[in-house]
């Protein structure tokens, strides 16, 4: 029994993290009042970017920063567009969205020799808690990836800076009315491509963590609506960075009861049972959206001196 | 007018400001000369361009072309950032406030006191507004929301926030638009303050009265041009008036007294919930006759949102009767309420009036698309609404003359507004429900207004005039109710009405006490 609640939890953790990560990224640009639903696409690319760097280079940290720069890389083209150019947010982080798998299937093909996936890295990251001090006791099956602590102090990091700090205190009024924050002298423009960029970088390690720290290689349908399920989390956490990350623990919990169900005595089709988070997220919104806690510009492209 | 030298003894010195938006020149070579220490206010109708001209001063806009002199010397404004570093303070029409955020995470925003690692000290930051507070007597509570305190308050907020970033040149942008007339009182002596803390104020305005009460000069602006600049002791407001709108103007209404027929139109006690389920119009009864304007007066919130949308069935009525023509209307639908032949000129015209995006031929049969001749075995006839349109365009000399198929998001406020009267009285209705029909107006289009929902009363119709400017229903009321706290407190006749009587029980005073005055 206990060893089965370890083994709950340590999943849930390590299923947490990536999506942790990049919720947290989601509130951010949120926050500064444009909506990312590229996530996916950025955790994608990040994903790719991450599994490749960690496989030839032999370094899962240099692979995690790697995906962390091409997240970030792809939130520029959205910030760019949604930013400087006015376009829709939802159709542009769509396209995002589009190009992220796609170009990361591309990568792979290019530099795993036509394969859409590539080779196991070496190293994963490492593990927090030693498996080896623990395995002749109770805890055998307790371990925690360093990506779940890396998900905290994302967390903890950004709570701090949102809501002590200056520049958190700018952020959030540029989402809910960036024209007051205009007027006094403070670039819309320049926290908005900030904001973004951060969410990308995010986005970007979270997808890392999945090729890095969960199953070691990039396959096509490593990163399949975790963008999306992070997005739900935004919202059921009330676009603020705890609320989200609660709302993470909820959903990776669904992911580990996938993982624990499919190993249990029941039989319960695998199809059905690999349905559960994505139906859980279905549920949280129809129970929990409302835009009453949305940050009121959000979504809205800010034109200098329009009224 | 003679040349004015540009000297450090002026504040602010504007010369030959140009602004184009879109081929259409908003200001043509303005000057502008406003005196250390003085209160000045820039005077000009609706679309004139005070706004625009103020805004190139606080770095909002750039200018085509032409200078700017800030006590005497050049300087080159580029954005908001650069006025505030030379002591410009602006107080926007619509206000820059975070509803979300505290008083205080207001002021502070952009200008923060932090200790280390930019963490934000607010109590540091609290000493400086409190001393601020203090000096000009503004009884302001930093801990609360924004969005909790009245939009009297939240000017202030606003005065604060140029204040506490020091600015010696405060302009407020028709900063009395929105306020009671007690709240217009206190801003009058908060200027006063200003100016003897030796601060100048510009003040952007088209209400006469506020000039004469505020300013010591004052720049005209017409259609973008510089008209004058002069001195407002001396001026009549008939003169300003004239200067302003480029004729002559009567300021005071003309009507024969009513002579009411038969009832038409009654509230039988009606109790209504608000979006937050307090009850918020409480056993309210009103009656209407034919050939009567009924101005109903009351500071904002005291329930007049929750009565109207009572009596138009976009909310549900609790308990109570609104009774039309003999027969009740109360929750039945909208439709049905207009086929009472009741129609409304809504408070905010672009919100429920009209849709911006479509053409002024499209908004004008926006009540009757359904009905014959317009709309025909379920297709619509152009040809009938467009012969329609012409008419009314005619009819009431909405301008440009030709806009019928030009969107109405181009139209001036005050066409805008001659265009939804227009399509509501060709609804030919027996009660017509007026709500600040002349908010955001000028001068010469609210005459307008007036001049209309009278020969309208002169037609045996019954208005209920719903305003938050007492002037507006003193002047043409026949009857005069006040509404507070969801209720009518107090009726009376136009001659009996003042504003110290309306304006005491609108404070939520006693009856008693307002007929002694």
């Amino acid at each position: 029994m206990l060893s089965n609640i370890l083994i709950a939890i340590s999943i849930t953790l390590m299923y947490s993290a990536p999506l942790t990560l990049a919720a947290i990224g989601g509130v951010i640009s949120e926050k500064c009042g444009v909506v990312n639903i590229g996530i996916e696409g950025m955790m994608s690319i990040g994903a790719l970017a991450g599994a490749t760097v960690g496989y030839f280079t032999g370094n899962a940290w240099l692979g995690l920063l790697c995906a962390g720069i091409s997240g970030g890389l792809l939130a520029l083209l959205h910030a760019i567009a949604s930013i400087n150019f006015r376009a829709d947010q939802t159709v542009s982080g769509l396209a995002i969205n589009l190009i992220g798998p796609g170009l990361a299937i591309f990568l792979s093909k290019y530099f795993f020799d036509g394969a859409a996936l590539s080779l196991p890295v070496p190293s994963k990251l490492p593990k927090i808690i030693n498996t080896k001090l623990l395995q002749d006791t109770k805890f055998a099956n307790f371990n925690i990836d360093i990506s779940v602590i890396l998900a905290l102090i994302i967390v903890l990091l950004t709570w701090f800076i949102m809501y002590k700090t200056k520049w958190g205190l700018r952020v959030r009024a540029t989402g809910e009315h960036p024209a007051a924050v205009d007027t006094l002298g403070v670039s819309v423009y320049k926290i908005r491509y900030f904001c973004v960029i951060i969410s990308g970088i995010l986005a970007g390690l979270g997808g890392g963590t999945v090729t890095l720290a969960i199953i070691s290689q990039f396959t096509p349908t490593a990163i399949s609506g975790q963008g999306f399920i992070a997005l739900a989390a935004v919202i059921f956490g009330k676009w603020r960075p705890f609320g989200a990350y609660f709302a993470c623990l909820l959903f990776g919990f669904s992911q580990a009861l996938v993982v624990i169900l499919g190993g249990g005595e029941i039989n319960i089709s695998s199809s059905i049972l690999a349905m559960i988070p994505y139906v859980l997220t279905i549920i949280v919104l129809i129970l929990f959206v409302g835009r009453s806690s949305a940050p009121k510009a959000s979504g809205i492209p800010y034109e200098k001196g329009s009224r | 007018m003679e040349n004015i030298e540009i000297s450090d003894k002026f504040a602010v010195q504007m010369r030959g400001i140009t602004k184009i938006f879109n081929n259409h020149r908003a200001l043509d070579f303005v000057n502008l000369d406003v005196k250390k220490g003085e209160t000045h206010a820039i005077l000009g109708e609706n679309g004139a361009g005070k706004s625009t001209l103020m805004n190139i001063l606080y770095g909002i806009y750039g200018a085509d072309s032409g200078e700017i002199f800030i006590n005497g010397r050049p300087v080159d404004i580029k954005n908001p950032s650069v006025a505030i570093n030379h002591g410009i303070g602006m107080v926007h029409q619509h206000f820059m406030l975070i509803e979300k955020f505290s008083v205080m995470q207001n002021i502070i925003l952009g200008n923060e006191t932090t200790d280390k690692f930019g963490v934000i000290n607010t109590r540091k930051a609290r000493k400086k507004v409190q001393e601020i507070i203090s000096k000009y007597n503004m009884n302001i509570d930093l801990k609360k929301k924004v969005r909790n305190i009245s939009v009297g308050t939240q000017q202030k907020v606003e005065i604060l926030k140029a204040l506490y970033r020091g600015a010696e040149i405060l302009i407020l942008d028709e900063p009395t638009a929105v306020l009671t007339p007690y709240e217009i009182e206190e801003l009058m002596n908060i200027i006063k303050n200003l100016k003897q803390d030796n601060k100048t104020v510009i003040i952007i305005t088209h209400k006469l009265k506020e000039i004469k009460k505020s300013s010591e000069t004052c720049t005209i602006i017409r259609k973008g041009k510089f008209i004058d600049r002069v001195d407002v002791i001396g001026q009549t407001e008939q003169n300003l008036a004239q200067k302003m709108v480029g004729r002559e103007v009567k300021l005071q209404v003309n009507k024969t007294p009513a002579k009411p027929g038969e009832k038409i139109f009654e509230i039988q006690n009606i109790n209504v919930l608000c979006d937050r389920n307090l009850k918020t119009v409480k056993n309210l009864s009103l009656e209407l006759r034919k050939g009567e304007i009924y101005g109903l007066a009351g500071i904002e919130g005291n329930g007049q949102k929750e009565l109207l949308e009572a009596i138009i069935g976009t909310r549900k009525v609790e308990s109570g009767k609104i009774i039309m023509n003999n027969s009740e209307i109360q929750n039945t639908s909208t439709r049905n309420v207009l086929d009472h032949k009741i129609s409304v000129i809504h408070e905010d015209r672009h919100k429920n009036s009209c849709v911006l995006s479509m053409s002024v031929a499209d908004n004008m049969i926006l009540t009757k698309y359904s009905k014959k001749p317009f709309c025909v075995n379920n297709m619509l006839n152009y040809e009938e609404r467009d012969k329609f349109t012409e008419k009314l365009i005619q009819d009431y000399d909405i301008r440009p003359s030709n806009c019928k198929n030009q969107k109405i998001r181009n139209l001036s406020g005050g066409n805008q507004q001659k265009l939804i009267i227009a399509r509501e009285i060709s609804n030919d209705p027996d009660l017509l429900i007026a709500v600040q029909p002349t908010r955001g107006l000028d001068v010469g289009a609210i005459e307008y207004v007036h001049k209309i929902l009278i020969k309208l009363r002169d037609q045996n119709k019954a208005i209920l005039l719903i305003s938050l400017e007492l002037d507006e229903i003193l002047d043409i009321s026949d009857r005069i109710g006040v509404i507070y706290d969801g209720s009518i407190v107090g009726e009376f006749s136009q001659e009996m009405a003042n504003e110290n009587n309306i304006g005491l029980l609108m404070a939520g005073g006693k009856t008693n006490e307002a007929q002694d005055n």
